[in-house]
């Protein structure tokens, strides 16, 4: 009989919910339960937390739900699991897991913490662009917080090989994740272009989770999808060539059908003929696409390129501070006093000698999201928020915003509503720069752990 | 007849760094040449007036009968340091969805939205 693998997603963010993944690790059948954790700047902000809070552990934060909820459903059917909570820190990461198999009572499990990813002390004499700018990476040198090399599917596939059954990692490539189980079931070859673009390209749908689902996808009249408050996480079965069926567990809303899918095809992707990742060069310009009944849909003939000679590299930089509040307007004449609020605001910005790299007031309701894209002809809104924003160099700057803001609590104009300031109104600015790195600069090691 | 852009096509962005990929995808095959012909690179750029601040290259992905328009210097400065509420450009394929598109009337009754023609 042709072998297929069921690979199931667990998360598409950090603050991703919990319950579709424990549906899928109890009910989705699956060989595999996949979790991706981690945005651009999550390691940055990982690292700047971990040196003013020293209880962090340097791992996903929702690691101990995460793994109470999908551990038995997991441990049952036999679905291994592989995951990039492990931040900055995957070894500790992996010794938690391995703690809640032991409370759980689950003996002799296999956990891998792949290393290797964070490369923050070498990365200025590893790197020489920055690829957004093009100036040196030397000029990040004193303000740089972490760097991270994107890994690939191979670290994961030797974990798998070595017996492991949970596999935890920093940070790999979203697809990678996806596509290392299918690399490992079927031996595929890490050089085999054709293959691992179809993998890769599976795993670049599954790396978003609801995404492909329908959860990043109603508007209601032209797109409506079912029951849209209890998304399911989708699931690829996977045969030797890569070839998919994407789908979710019954009963669960949302939806999958071409329109779900293309959408999330060419999600963060620019050239559709050339999506690089670490293990191959994807094309989807050659993909096909085939509903096979309701919430199934194929996707086969995705192909690839050999892959590149280098790795992408992640250098995350403290630049500075935001500052920002808000306030609101209502009723007949609320653009005129918004308008006059503004025109305060600019003013108070120039009393108290506000320095700023930018500052950005707009009409929430108005301009707050498109800006200047917002049509000419748009109708005034009964109700406004008005938004103010400055980036600044020191939080002291950045704290001028909100104390200007309070004054217009009295000092300002007629109707205004406004919020108590209890919050912080100011927040650090993580910078995040890209480069590239010879692959053979990132060695990468692998620690096993045992419940 | 002339329509705005939702009646043909759905849309999804997506950030990497400064740059956010505004990708249009037709309803119907049918609908797709007419996207191709009339949804430039230029003509979204000028669209979003000035809301994008570089370069707009667009992709062809005629398997899915979509296009990508990947779009230089339209997030603030990119993702961590922009001032706009949505620094992500979650909400920035939206817009694009009122840009004004000619279609035949024989294609009429295969419109999405029926309602708000």
């Amino acid at each position: 009989m042709k072998k297929t693998i069921r690979i199931g997603a667990g998360a598409a963010w950090w603050g991703d919910r919990v319950e579709p993944a424990k549906l899928n690790a109890d009910k989705g059948s699956l060989d595999y339960l996949c979790f991706e954790t981690m945005a651009e700047a999550t390691v940055s902000a990982a690292q700047v937390r971990a040196r003013r809070d020293p209880t962090f552990q340097g791992y996903d934060t929702y690691l101990d739900d995460r793994m109470q909820a999908v551990l038995p459903g997991c441990m049952k059917q036999g679905t291994k699991i592989i995951s990039n909570q492990g931040w900055i820190n995957p070894n500790a990461a992996a010794e938690r897991v391995v703690h809640w198999l032991k409370h759980l009572g689950y003996k002799g499990i296999k956990v891998a913490a792949v290393n290797g990813s964070l490369i923050t002390d070498k990365a200025i004499l590893l790197t020489e662009k920055i690829l957004e700018n093009n100036q040196p990476t030397r000029n990040l040198k004193d303000t740089l917080i972490s760097a991270e090399a994107y890994l690939g599917a191979e670290p994961i596939v030797e974990a798998l090989r070595n017996g492991a059954h949970i596999v935890i990692t920093g940070r790999v490539a979203d697809p990678s994740i996806f596509m290392a189980p299918m690399m490992y079931e079927f031996n595929w070859d890490p050089l085999d272009a054709k293959r691992l673009g179809q993998g890769m390209g599976i795993g670049h749908l599954m790396e978003c989770g609801a995404q492909v689902t329908g959860g990043y996808f109603s508007d209601p009249g032209f797109k409506d999808v079912p029951d849209p408050w209890n998304f399911g996480f989708p699931i690829a079965e996977v045969s030797e060539d890569g070839t998919a069926v994407l789908s979710k567990v019954e009963g669960t809303g949302g939806a999958i059908n071409l329109q779900t899918v293309k959408e999330q095809m060419l999600y963060e992707v620019h050239d559709p003929a050339n999506y690089l990742t670490p293990d191959v060069v994807v094309d989807f310009t050659t993909a096909q696409l085939r509903e096979l009944g309701p919430n199934r849909v194929e996707v086969k003939n995705i192909s690839g390129k050999t892959r590149t000679s280098t790795l992408k590299v992640s250098m995350g930089c403290t630049e500075g501070f935001i500052g920002e509040d808000m306030f609101f307007y209502a009723g007949p004449g609320a653009l005129r006093r918004a308008e006059l609020a503004k025109k305060i605001l600019t003013e108070r910005f120039r009393i108290v000698n506000l320095q700023a790299e930018e500052i950005r007031i707009d009409f929430l309701g108005i301009n707050a999201i498109h800006g200047p894209a917002t049509p000419k002809d748009a109708p005034e809104p009964y109700e406004i928020a008005v938004r103010v924003a400055a980036r600044t160099l020191t939080r002291e700057e950045a704290i001028k915003v909100g104390r200007e803001v309070d004054g217009i609590a009295v000092s300002g104009i007629a109707h205004t509503g406004k919020r108590v300031p209890h919050a912080d109104r100011t927040r650090e600015v993580i910078g995040v720069w890209s480069s590239l790195v010879a692959r053979e600069a990132v060695p990468t090691s692998i620690k096993y752990f045992e419940s | 007849m002339r329509v705005k852009l939702q009646h043909v096509a759905h849309a999804r962005s997506g950030d990497k760094g400064d740059i956010s990929n505004i990708a249009v995808f037709a309803y119907e095959p049918e609908f797709y040449p007419l996207i191709k012909e009339q949804l430039t690179g230029e003509r979204l750029k000028s669209f979003y007036n000035g809301a994008i601040k570089g370069q707009v290259i667009r992709y062809l992905a005629d398997n899915i009968d979509a296009l990508n328009f990947v779009c230089h210097g339209a997030l603030g400065g990119g993702v961590s340091r922009s001032l706009c509420l949505d620094n992500y450009g979650k909400a920035l394929s939206a817009a694009i969805l009122g840009f004004e598109i000619d279609v035949p009337d024989s294609l009429r009754s295969k419109l999405r939205g029926q309602d708000l023609l």
